[in-house]
Order: structure tokens, then sequence, then C-alpha cells
């Protein structure tokens, strides 16, 4: 039955159905929410909290959690996103399965405490070192951060890999009707684990592979996932795309002020559609490129200097116009100035 | 020099690898034992090419401090429950020689990594074992607060005063004078502090149970270190605590000695810098757990079938969406007011979203919050031009007034308007809902008031649904009893008074 539920906390009502049952974290506007969920549900259904001394703690938490084959999970912001970047690539190493939230939030730096979705290159593109993915999903409302929480840690088990779920302070902050149906999570066996029993006796967690040969053979087997992941793990929100003549592209937030404009400007006649990606990585690229074949141009919308328009540049090649409008620093469009811009792109083209 | 080479000694036990315990007969009469724990594999895969080797030098104390531990786990009968966390230094490939489950970590983060593993497997034997620069330089901050926590975990600290695997760096237990590649004048004090303390340190802690120093110098000193690894190990099988070892151990290849003088290294400088002591040994007290009851995940993440439902017969709203804008101080109860709407709104049968200002600032900052009510999905749950404004502090009147869409509503928390504001566009109503709300008993109803006033004169939402999620969200009755009577108080003065401005709409809700 639907509740008015916070972003945040509907991230870890999700976990916990998704049978995530340990929780590292560290306090940081606006993803804090995360963290005292967890430490107010995780205790009641047999799992752990802990509010660890740092982020650098924290996701090594998850990785000692991770390799033991329990379902993992931390959340933070872009600053401590970054303090976690060397666990991050050290868990895609090791292939060890776990759940990072980040709200992001203004940076560079301290930056501020309002939305942006400058993390964009952070998490999709790396941000640790070394040849990795992560699995990258945007939710864009309170269902979705529940509902993208849980396919995460689906995802992440299946590919053995961090999985990121990258929402914005808005998405965080915000309250919406949350509909979750209770049912018994299904963890999968992990006979890879270390859990000091006989059976996993045999079992090593690692990252190093000495070898050249070793380390490339390694790395051949993970861009094998990588590849099967963006075969067959794509997911995108395409309205009002049919006839559209100009195409809106943009994630998270943006992509419900988007969705109100395209409302408005189908109003006023203009033909305009909407394709929203929901997994960053693996990026929709393929879709995108079919849909924009009806259109004419593109415009991309993001909380950053264009950071995503990378990927709709590569998914729609040179063939049509991609134009960009971005808002920075914690601002985020509104609907009239979506509509104007929107006003600026037909008139282009005419 | 009459004790065995201890780093050797491991690759002399390799050699025996058709059966674990070979005995000789001296050629004086006494029984010579080369024996290897079940705990090492039989062979060493390190390289291909050197099966029977250890990677470790000659004469380094990393190999009597694994055959330490690996006798103390195969004495204690833990081999299948042991977790062997290894570091990043000379000890990263400990994975090679114990048969255990490995976890290889990142620099430093053994304590942390020990951390999630140990609260993953609380029943087994998770045990770190890290160099000088791993635990008391880049990793200072896990080792200080997994020991402040209690963790129960054996943490063994393997000090050698240098980076060997990196090849001869200062360290933060590099002695005063020494020298290494990146203090190559000697550690000067003045420049690199003083070697850093960690039993010490560590034992400023309550939580600790067990930390002692021990010294691989000679055989006195290495039956001194294996009892304490015994101990360490004993006290996480019972259950005790935090135990710390931390094991003054010879690096002669990086300190440019033979092995015999690398241990009169270790005994005749490192000890007295660090000496050896048991520094704690205790049984823990802890004041009574309060941990919460177990509840099923249901109930708990309130996600029982019986909860909210929508009014059996919906209201006709009157409009496809609403969007308002509700702003003040903090501790007006603005965000509180928005947060009843959308409940209101919910339990109605609408799609709602509510959006906060956020931060820092908490009290007498300003505080504003976005909610839309829709019939429809909602798109930007930001409010850029308000249909309903709901402002309760001049500064949010004079901030937000602009914004309000043309045939717009302002509700004013005031006795009246600031005379130089001009509204053209909007119908303005000006309630005294501090006044109401002081006169009832408590200025906390003020945002209540200003409910009632909203429903009043929009009646976008019933007042049924405000009392029911009133009942639902007030659970101080006294208070309850306030905010009802303010609820209705703002109704009856937007039904009843006059007020500048405005004019109250037969027709309903029309903006």
């Amino acid at each position: 039955m639907r509740r008015l539920c916070k972003g945040n906390v509907a991230v870890i009502k999700g976990a916990i159905l998704a049978g995530c049952r340990a929780f590292y974290g560290y306090p940081i506007t606006p993803a804090s929410e995360i963290t005292e969920a967890a430490a107010l549900y995780l205790p009641q259904v047999g799992g752990t909290f802990l509010q660890a001394e740092s982020e650098v703690a924290a996701i090594n938490m998850v990785y000692g959690a991770a390799a033991a084959g329990v379902r993992v999970m931390s959340a933070s912001s872009g600053p401590g996103l970054s303090l976690m970047q060397e666990g991050i690539s050290y868990l895609a190493g090791a292939e060890l399965p776990c759940v990072i939230v980040d709200v992001m939030r203004g940076g560079p730096g301290l930056g501020n405490i309002a939305p942006e979705q400058s993390d964009y290159f952070a998490t999709v593109k790396g941000g640790g070192h070394g040849n990795y993915r992560n699995f990258v999903l945007a939710p864009a409302s309170v269902q979705e951060m529940a509902e993208l929480t849980m396919l995460a840690f689906e995802l992440a088990d299946k590919y053995r890999n961090p999985a990121i779920v990258l929402a914005d302070g808005f998405v965080g902050q915000m309250m919406e009707s949350l509909d979750l149906e209770f049912r018994e999570a299904i963890v999968p066996e992990k006979p890879w684990s270390v859990k000091g029993t006989p059976e996993t006796r045999q079992n090593l967690v690692s990252s190093i592979y000495l070898e050249p040969d070793d380390l490339e053979q390694h790395q051949r087997r993970m861009e094998a996932k990588y590849i099967r992941a963006q075969q067959s793990e794509t997911l995108f929100e395409q309205y009002e795309t049919d006839d559209a003549e100009l195409l809106l592209v943009g994630f998270g937030i943006v992509s419900r002020v988007l969705r109100s404009a395209v409302e408005q400007a189908r109003k006023q006649g203009w033909k305009v559609g909407l394709f929203r990606p929901i997994t960053l990585w693996p990026y929709p690229s393929k879709e995108l490129a079919s849909i924009v074949a009806g259109a004419e141009s593109v415009l991309v919308v993001e909380l950053s200097n264009g950071q995503m328009l990378e990927d709709v540049q590569l998914a729609v090649g040179s063939n049509k116009p991609v134009a960009f409008y971005g808002r920075v620093g914690g601002n985020v469009p509104s609907v009239e100035e979506i509509l104007e811009q929107i006003e600026k792109q037909m008139s282009v083209r005419v | 020099m009459d004790t065995v080479m201890e780093g050797e000694a491991l690759e002399m036990a390799d050699e025996t690898t058709s059966s674990p315990t070979e005995q000789h007969a001296g050629s004086n009469g006494y029984e010579v034992v080369h024996s290897k724990s079940p705990v090492f594999y039989d062979i060493y895969e390190r390289k291909s090419e050197l099966k029977h080797q250890t990677h470790y030098c000659p004469g380094c104390g990393h190999g009597v401090a694994h055959k330490l531990i690996a006798e103390a786990i195969e004495d204690l009968g833990l081999q299948d429950k042991t977790i062997f966390v290894s570091p990043v230094g000379c000890s990263v490939f400990a994975y090679y020689y114990f048969d255990v489950g490995n976890v290889q970590v990142a620099h430093g983060r053994a304590p942390a990594a020990a951390t999630g593993l140990k609260r993953a497997c609380p029943e087994k034997l998770v045990l770190a074992y890290q160099g000088d620069g791993d635990l008391a330089a880049i990793g200072t901050a896990e080792i200080i607060h997994a020991a402040n926590r209690g963790e129960k975990i054996t943490v063994f600290f393997v000090n050698n005063a240098i980076y060997g695997m990196t090849g001869g760096q200062m360290a933060p237990t590099t002695l005063v004078g020494q020298k290494s590649t990146t203090s190559p004048w000697g550690r000067r004090p003045a420049n690199e502090g003083f070697p850093l303390h960690m039993s010490e340190l560590l034992s400023t802690l309550e939580a600790p149970v067990y930390i002692e120093r021990v010294a691989l110098s000679d055989n006195k000193n290495i039956m001194r270190a294996r009892r304490a690894i015994r101990k360490a190990l004993e006290n996480q099988r019972d259950n005790l605590g935090f135990s710390f070892v931390e094991i003054l151990s010879p690096c002669p290849t990086i300190w440019g000695k033979d092995p015999v003088d690398a241990r009169r290294w270790v005994a005749e400088q490192m000890i007295p810098s660090f000496p050896l002591n048991v520094f704690r040994d205790r049984k823990l007290e802890l004041p009574p757990d309060s941990a919460p009851p177990q509840r099923p995940v249901s109930e708990v993440l309130e996600i029982r079938k019986e909860g909210v439902r929508g009014l059996s017969a919906p209201h006709p709203h009157g409009f496809e969406q609403l969007a308002i804008k509700l702003a003040g101080f903090g501790g007006q109860g603005v965000l509180l007011l928005g947060q009843l709407l959308a409940e209101m709104g919910m339990r109605e049968g609408l799609e709602v979203s509510w959006l906060p200002s956020y931060g820092p600032e908490m009290r007498s900052g300003s505080a504003h919050c976005h909610v839309c009510l829709s019939t429809q999905r909602i798109g930007s749950p930001l409010v850029s031009r308000p249909q309903v404004l709901v402002a309760m502090s001049e500064i949010a009147l004079r901030k937000f007034a602009p914004q309000v869409a043309p045939e717009g509503l302002i509700l004013y928390s005031g006795d009246k308007l600031p005379e130089d504001l001009a509204l053209p566009t909007a119908n303005v109503i000006s309630v005294p809902a501090s006044r109401i709300a002081d006169k009832l008993g408590s200025a906390k109803a003020t945002n209540i008031v200003m409910l009632g006033a909203m429903l009043a004169e929009t009646n976008c939402l019933t007042r049924e649904s405000a009392l029911k999620v009133l009942e639902a969200k007030v659970k101080d009755c006294a208070l309850l009893e306030i905010d009802r009577l303010a609820l209705a108080a703002g109704w009856e003065f937007v039904n009843h008074q006059a007020y500048a401005g405005a004019v109250a709409q037969a027709d309903g809700f029309a903006y």
C-alpha cells in the first residue's frame, strides 16, 4: 500500500526487501537519511549497521562483508564518493558485489549541498584506478529510489560487480508515495565467498594478479562480462517520442522537469519528446540511436557542464545536431526555462 | 649462532613436501624435528619455478611470524574457521602460505575489511596481518577505530621500522637517526617527528582486551611471541574482544645486514625504542546493551497489507494539478505543513510530491517546500509558478509572491499585507494565524490555522482527511486537540471574517 516516504528512506526500504543485511556509512548531506534509516531499520531485522570513521573505512567494511557473501551497501554524496573510489576499484578488481548510493550535490571540492549531476564521470566512466565499470542506475522518483536499489543488488550479484545508484539531492530529499510489496528476497548462493567454513577454505578474494598475463586474462574476463551487461541490462524510458522532431535527453530529477516541459510544449503544438536513460552504465546507446532516428535534433539537459552529453553524442553520431543546456551550482532549471530552450531549438531548426 | 634462522626455517620445512613431518636421528643422539603445520600449504606457488621457497628473504621475520600463527591456528583446531586478511606490503602474499580462507585488501584497510568480515561471520576467526607502513601510516584511522569499537578480531602488527616491499622508505616506526631511502640523513625528529608507538597509543583506548609487544630477536623472545599470538587468537575464539600483538621483526635485506646482525639490531636498537610489554590484558566490562527487538521485515518497513488506503468516495478535487509553495522560517512548521498536504492528497487518491529546501539551517533560517497534487503522474516536483503560496513570514511573502501564477492565491500569515507590497494579479488573504493559534493555547498550531484557511478557500482537499492525517501524525493528545481547533478556526476565519483583497469563489476551486 502507498505510504508517503522520503527518497533517501526508500533506498533502505528497497535494500532490506532485496535482502541487504549490512550497511556501513558515514554522514553527509544530502545523503544522511539513508544512513539514518539503515541505523533504524537494519538492527531490527537481524542486520548490521555501523557508522564508520570515514568513507574510506566504510567502503572497506563493505569490501569485507561482500567478501563474506552478504548483501551489503553504503551511501554518500560527492565528497564521500571521492574517498570511496579507491575501495570501489578494489571491489571491482576482486569482483565483489555491493551497492553504493551517491546522492549527488554540488562540486568540486566542498561545493554545496544542492543538487548537481556532476558525478556522472566519476561513476559512469570510472573514478578509481584501473579498467573497470560500475553499474550506474539513475532514479527519478521515490518509488525508483527503492526499486532501482533492489535492481542494483540483483545486477551486482549477477555480475559480481559494484552497482551505483546515482541520485541527486532533490530525489533524495523529496517525499512521494511509495508502494512496496513484501516478498522474500532471493539472495543467490556465492560459492566463491570466504565465510570461515570448510567449503570456502580454499577461496581467495583478491585483486592482485602480479604476472602480466594473469592480469590481462583477469581483465579480459571482466571485459566479457561488461559486454554481456551492455547487451542485456540497459533500461530507459521514452515519452512522446513517436513523432518528436526535437528529442530531449535527461536523467534523474532533470527528466522530471523535461517531462513537464514536453507536456507544455505539446500544448503549444511543438513536437517534442523525451528520452530518459535509467541505466547510465550500461548506457542505452542503441535504443537512443534508434529513437533519435525519427527526430531532427537533440537537446541534452543536465545539472553539469555536459557529462552525459558525451554519451549522447557517441550514440547519436554526427548526423544530427546535439545541443546542450546545463545548470550547475545547485540550480535546477524550471519548466519555463526549458520551454525557452525548446523554443530556441525549434526556431533554430526552422 | 645457536638459533635456527626462522625465515629459513620455513623454507627448510618446505623441503619436506612429501610428508609434513619427518624426523631425522641426529648424530649426537638428539632428534631434529622439521615440521610444517598443516595450516600451511604443502607447496608455495608464488612463482612456478620456485615452488619450495617462500618469497621472503633469508632471515626475514615474516617467516617466523607466519609459522607461529599457523601453529597456533592448528593447535586451536580453527583452520576451517579462519579468515586471514592480508595487507599491502611484503606480507601481501600471505595467502600463498596459509591454507585458510583468504581475503586480500587495500593498503591500510585491513581492520575495516576485517570489521565487515567479522560482523558478517561473528562465529569465525578473523585475523588481520599488517606491516608498519600499512597499519601505522596509511591505516592509522582504521586501526584506532577498529580497536576503539572493540571489534572482536585479532591484529598482528609486524613492525620492522622500514618499508620493505617498496624498497626501503621511511616508516612511521623508523628509529631516530635510522637511514632510509626517504630519510637519507637518518630520521630527523625536527623534520619527520618521532617513531610512532602503536601499542602504547592503542593502550589509551578502553575497548581492547589484549595488547602486547613482542620481538623476534632471539629464541626466548620468539617463545614469548608464540604465547602472545596464541593468546590473541584464543581471546577471539572466546569472544573476548579486540586483541593486538605488535611483533618487532628483522628486515635484513633492507637494513643491509646479514640475518644474525639483523636480529642483534632488533635486540639492541629496536627494543630500547619499542620496549616489550603486556600493555593490556583484561576482561572488557560493557554496560548493558540496548539492542532493539527483532521484528518481521514487513512490520519494520511498514508495508503491511492494511496500510493507508484512499477514501472510498474520492473527493472531486476540481483540478488536474495543483502546485503549492509553502514558505517561512525554520521552526514554523512550514515543511510539516507541506507534508500534511502531501499525505492528505495521497489518502485522497492523488499523486503527490513534497520537495523541501534542505540544509544546515534549521531554526530561524528560511524554510520552504514545494507540494504538487495531481490526478496524473507528476513531472517536475519543483514549483516555479505556484498556484497557491502559503507565506508564513513577510520575508517569505516578499520573496515568493512575485512567482505566483496569474489568478493564483496567496495566503499570508499576518494581520495585514505590508502596505508597499502591490500584488495586482493574485488573490491575497491575510490570516492572523499566530494570534489565533496563541489564543488556542499554542503558537505551534499557527501552521494548522493556515491549513484550515487554505482548505476553506481552495476546497482542494477535505477537512476530513486533514483530521485523519493529524490524528495519525500528532501523538500528543493535548496538542492534537489544539490542532483540531486551529484547523476549524482557520476554516472559520476564511468563511466568516472580512479579509483584504479577495472574495471567496463561489464555485469552489478555480485557480
